[in-house]
Formats: structure tokens, sequence, C-alpha cells
């Protein structure tokens, strides 16, 4: 039963094997970097819920190419799944992009990614 | 229409207006007057909505008129207008109390900055607080996040850049936890609307449909939420951010951003899962157990500290805890007693964190305790704000603080187990209070030390901005201590409706 509902369901299966390793990256990884790449794993795998979500077989984007011709709903996808995924994409890149200026200056500053190291160091540094 | 109902639009859009200004000011004296009317006006606007929804009930407005999931959806009743105003009050005054202290902390250039970051967290605020679409909430939450670090790290030390750092990691693992957590909601109600979802899961929980998926969903969003406002265990990081900043920011990341997040997740409660699921489902008894332990070791660890910034933290913990137990315990009294504790809280650290930046100012920017000997002589003002907010956190008769607690004392009756375990734990926990605010203001007033070099003696005629914060503080603490009701029943009459 649990297998077949895994097979049916296996993009949100894999979304949610993505997240829960970029979520084990972002706490448990030391290095800086890896931890920004955990971040993105895990906004990855949550959009690739919502976008599959949101996706129903034989259906296009909803997008009305031939104004002649009648759209109905039964015609396009879901696309709130779309819309959401596109705000959660613009609030990850600003994430993304603050994490690497931080990381930047502490790099400049302590001359290592790792985090415990630049801990210690400024432990020392205030002493 | 009536115009009311624009406001709490009108106090977000403003919010965001000013920000963008703020960028093409250039003068740090103009961005802070900006800064200042902008949190009166939205004051008054959530003052207009508080007379409204006080006289006529809440109301729900849509954006543009368009109904969901095109528009979005604002709805504001008397729970939410009341903590709009509150947290108006609170980051005026801590942004103008703290302000000498940001000239020295701040490159003078970037001061205008740190205003575009405190208006985007009035923003975010108030769209946090009036929001009726969960993931315009979340939205919110991450741009809240986002100003947080910006107004930590702009005092560019090494440490601020590290607790900079560790702060926006916890923040994106609970927004991870609450991003999937509303997701998965998404996916079994099919709505983003809180009236909506609420029926949804009504019903859903009724036919016993989904009920592992609904159990999941109310223990992510309620984790991502602890997360991100600090409960226990997740409270490690708060010493080395609170610690480390311009009291000021100290002062907003403790008295109203955490509380923001945990205002939405009383919201959440109430308007999306519904008080009969969440309390059935023990994750409530999982924030009740977490509570008291946050009250407890919180504290602990503020008595095992030496520095007043990080004790102040610490014990930021141990209030967070109080919230949690409340919210934990019933949905009526607790959660009462619960926002109550909010207001108290909001009210009271923002004035210490700003008293320790004083008295620190006034021992040669020593913020250990054998360096502060004497700073409250040094600086009366600071030392008398300093025993105020102690006195209020401790709980006595008079105070904010001791309402909050004869309320959550009051909230445990009835409940057996919960009822032994709450007045224990309030017990333990005042006590515990009383022994490290008791030491820090003899500490404070001790004349011993008083000739170390870099002290040096504070009048009021030189901190303005920071005595009339103070005073304001002071006030609202006392008036609201001794005539508590009226805005007890605001908050009962806000639940209610809500």
């Amino acid at each position: 039963m649990l297998g077949e509902n895994l097979m049916i369901n296996y993009e949100e299966a894999v979304g949610m094997i993505l997240f829960s390793i970029g979520f084990c990256m972002l706490l448990f990884h030391r290095n800086l970097i890896k931890k920004i790449m955990g971040l993105n794993i895990m906004d990855t795998g949550v959009f690739l819920f919502l976008t599959s979500m949101g996706y129903i077989e034989d259906r296009v984007a909803p997008i009305v190419t031939d104004p002649s011709v009648a759209a109905t709903t039964e015609q396009y996808i879901n696309p709130i799944p779309s819309g959401l995924v596109l705000t959660g994409i613009v609030v990850s890149v600003s994430f993304t992009g603050l994490m690497l200026g931080l990381t930047i200056r502490l790099y400049q500053r302590y001359r290592t990614l790792n985090l415990d190291e630049i801990y210690y160091k400024a432990r020392e540094e205030h002493k | 229409m009536n115009l009311v109902f624009n406001f709490p639009a009108f106090t977000v859009l403003i919010s965001l207006l000013c920000s963008g200004i703020g960028f093409a000011i250039n003068d740090k004296r103009k961005a802070r007057v900006l800064s200042t009317c902008l949190f009166c006006a939205c004051f008054v606007m959530n003052l207009c909505t508080l007379i409204y929804c006080v006289k006529n009930g809440p109301f729900t407005y849509m954006m543009g008129h368009y109904p969901a999931p095109w528009g979005n959806e604002i709805r504001a009743g008397v729970g939410e207008a009341l903590i709009a105003c509150f947290f108006n009050v609170i980051i005026a005054l801590c942004v103008n109390g703290g302000y000498s202290e940001l000239l020295n902390d701040v490159d003078e250039r970037k001061i205008k900055l740190y205003f575009v970051m405190v208006n985007l967290i009035n923003a975010s605020l108030m769209a946090l607080v009036y929001t009726n679409d969960i993931f315009t909430g979340y939205v919110f939450i991450e741009i809240c996040t986002i100003a947080s670090a910006g107004i930590l790290m702009i005092h560019e030390i090494g440490r601020t850049m590290l607790a900079a750092t560790r702060y926006m990691i916890f923040s994106l693992l609970g927004s991870g936890l609450f991003l999937i957590g509303v997701i998965l909601l998404y996916d079994i109600t099919g709505h983003l609307l809180m009236p909506n979802i609420l029926e949804a899961v009504g019903t859903l929980w009724a036919s016993g449909e989904y009920h592992l998926p609904l159990l999941v969903v109310i223990c992510l969003i309620s984790m991502g939420i602890a997360i991100k406002s600090g409960m226990f265990p997740f409270h490690f990081w708060m010493p080395d951010t609170y610690g480390v900043a311009t009291p000021s920011s100290s002062g907003i990341l403790s008295g109203i951003i955490s509380k923001g997040y945990i205002f939405l997740l009383i919201k959440i409660i109430f308007r999306c899962f519904g008080t009969d699921v969440f309390y059935a489902s023990g994750i409530n008894d999982v924030l009740f157990v977490c509570g008291v332990c946050g009250m407890i070791f919180g504290s602990i660890d503020a008595i095992k500290e030496n520095n007043i910034n990080r004790m102040t933290a610490f014990s930021s913990a141990a209030q967070i805890g109080y919230i949690y137990m409340g919210i934990g315990l019933s949905p009526t009294l607790g959660v009462t007693a619960a926002v109550f504790h909010i207001l108290t809280h909001a009210v009271t650290k923002p004035l210490l964190f700003l008293a320790n930046g004083k008295l620190a100012l006034a021992s040669g920017r020593e913020k250990k305790f054998l360096g502060l000997r004497g700073a409250g002589l040094r600086n009366r003002v600071a030392g008398v704000a300093f025993t105020f907010g102690a006195l209020s956190m401790v709980g006595i008769p008079g105070f904010m603080g001791f309402i909050s607690k004869l309320l959550f004392a009051q909230a445990a009756v009835g409940g057996s187990l919960h009822m032994a375990v709450t007045i224990i734990a309030l017990a333990v926990s005042t006590i515990l209070n009383t022994m490290y605010f008791l030491r820090t203001v003899i500490t404070l007033f001790t004349a011993e030390g008083w000739d170390n070099p870099g002290n040096v003696r504070v009048f009021i005629r030189q901190q303005p901005g920071f005595a009339v914060a103070a005073i304001c503080f002071m006030a609202i603490n006392v008036v609201i201590g001794m005539h508590s009701q009226p805005i007890i029943t605001l908050i009962e009459r806000g639940l209610a409706a809500l």
C-alpha cells in the first residue's frame, strides 16, 4: 500500500527526500557554502513538491494561445502552485544572496568557511 | 465603503513605500523623522481600526476588490488592531531611544539603511498581524527575517556578522518547516485563505480522513514558528544575537519580531486549524512542556551569565517559555494570558536592552557585571529604567508582569496535571527571575568600583531620546499594570472573534 502510494506520488516523494537532505545540510554542515547549498536543495525540494501538486496530466499551462477557441478550465493545470513557486524562488534567491554576502564578509575577516572555527576566532577576538 | 477598512492595508503599503523612499534620503536625521512619522501614522490608523472593531466587530478587506485566490485578503479585529498599535509604539520608542548608540555603532553612511530595514520590519509585522492568507504570512515572515538580519549585521563587527549568520540559519530552518507545512496544508485542503482552510480542516478531522497528514502539518507549522521565535530547546541562538546587536536592534528583535511570529501562530491555531482540532492533536502539550522547560532552563542559563546583555537575552528565552506555556494550556484563558504576556514582554524587554546599552556606556562599554558596579548611580535614568523592567519581569504587583503571572495561574486552575505543573513552574521561575534580576540591580547600585577607568557620569540632559523612551515604557508598564482589565477585555474579545 505504502509502496504503491510512493510510486503514484513519486515526484512528491522525491521532493520530500530533497527537502530532508537540504534541511540536514543546513543544520549539520559546518561549512557555510555547503549550508547555502543545503538551503537551495531544501527549497528546490519544496518547489518540486508544489509544482507536481499543481500539475494535471495531459493539460497545459493556463495561457490562451488561440482566442477563437473558447477556453475551459478542463484544458489547464492548476496555476496557483506555479505562482507560489515563483514567489518562493524570489524569497530563496534573496536569502541565498544575503547568506553569500555574509559568508564573503566572514571569510574576509576570519579566512575560513568553517562555522566552528569562525566562532572560536570571534570569541578569541573579543576576549 | 468605510475609510477605516483601508487602514490595515495602508499600514503595510505606506511602510513599504517609506522603505523605498528611505533609500533616496541621504540625511540620517530625515530618515529618522520619516520612520518616526511612519510609525505615528500607522499607530493612528491602527487605533482607528481598533475603535471601529470595538464598536462594529471584525471585518475582512479584499485587496483590489478581487476575491481569493486572485486577490489577497486582510482581516482586522480587536486582537489584531491592539497588537498592531503596541508594535508601532514599541518600534518607535526603540528606534528613538537607542539612536545615540546607533550613531556610535553604525557607519554614518549606513544609518539611513537602518531606517529602511526598520520600515520593512514594520511593514512585515503589520502584514503578519493582519493577513488572512497563510502564504502571505510566509512571505512576510521571510521579509521580516531578512530585515532583522539587516538590523543585526549593520553593526559591522565580527561577532554581529557571526550572530547574523546563525540567526539566518535558524530562521531558515524554521521558515523551511513552516513552508512545507503550509504547502502540505494546501495539498490536503486546497485553500490558502484562513476561513476556507478552517472549514476544510474541520470537515477532514470530523471524517477522520488525512488524520496523520493533518497532525504532521500542525507539528511542522508549530515547530517552524517555535524555532523562529526561540522556544526552548531552540533558544541557543538568542544570546549571541541579542547580546551583540546595537540596543535598538536587540529591543526590536526580542521585543516585537519574535512576538509577531507567535501572534501569527495564534492566528493560525484559531483561524486555520480551529481550537478543537489543535487542542485534540496533542501538539499543545508539546508546546506546554517546551514552554515550562524554557521558563526554568532559560532562567538557569541567565543566572550563569556574567554579561548583562546575554543575561537579558536568556531571560527572553524564559519569557518566550511563558508564552508557549499559555498557548499549550487552553484556548481561552491560556491564550489570553499568552497574548497579555506578549504585550508585557514587548514593553519590558526593549526597556531593559536600551537601559543595558546606556549602563554599559557609563562603564566604558563594559557589559560584564564586574565592570558595571555602580553603573546605576552613574546613569540614574538607565539604572531606574533597568530596575523598573526587572521588577516587571519578576512579577511585582503594580507592573504588567504581575498581571501576566496572575493570568497564567488563573488559566491553569481546572486542569489537574496542568495546574500543578504550571503553578510549580511559575513559582520556581519567579524565584530564579528574582535571583538574577536582584543580583543585577544590587550590582548596578553598588558604589564599589566607582573609580574604574572608563567610567563616566551620564546626566538626563545628555540622553533626551533614551529618557523619553524609558519614561514612556515605564508609564505604559505601570498604567497597564494598575488598570489591566480594559486590555484583558480587549484581548478576550479579540480572541473570541478570531
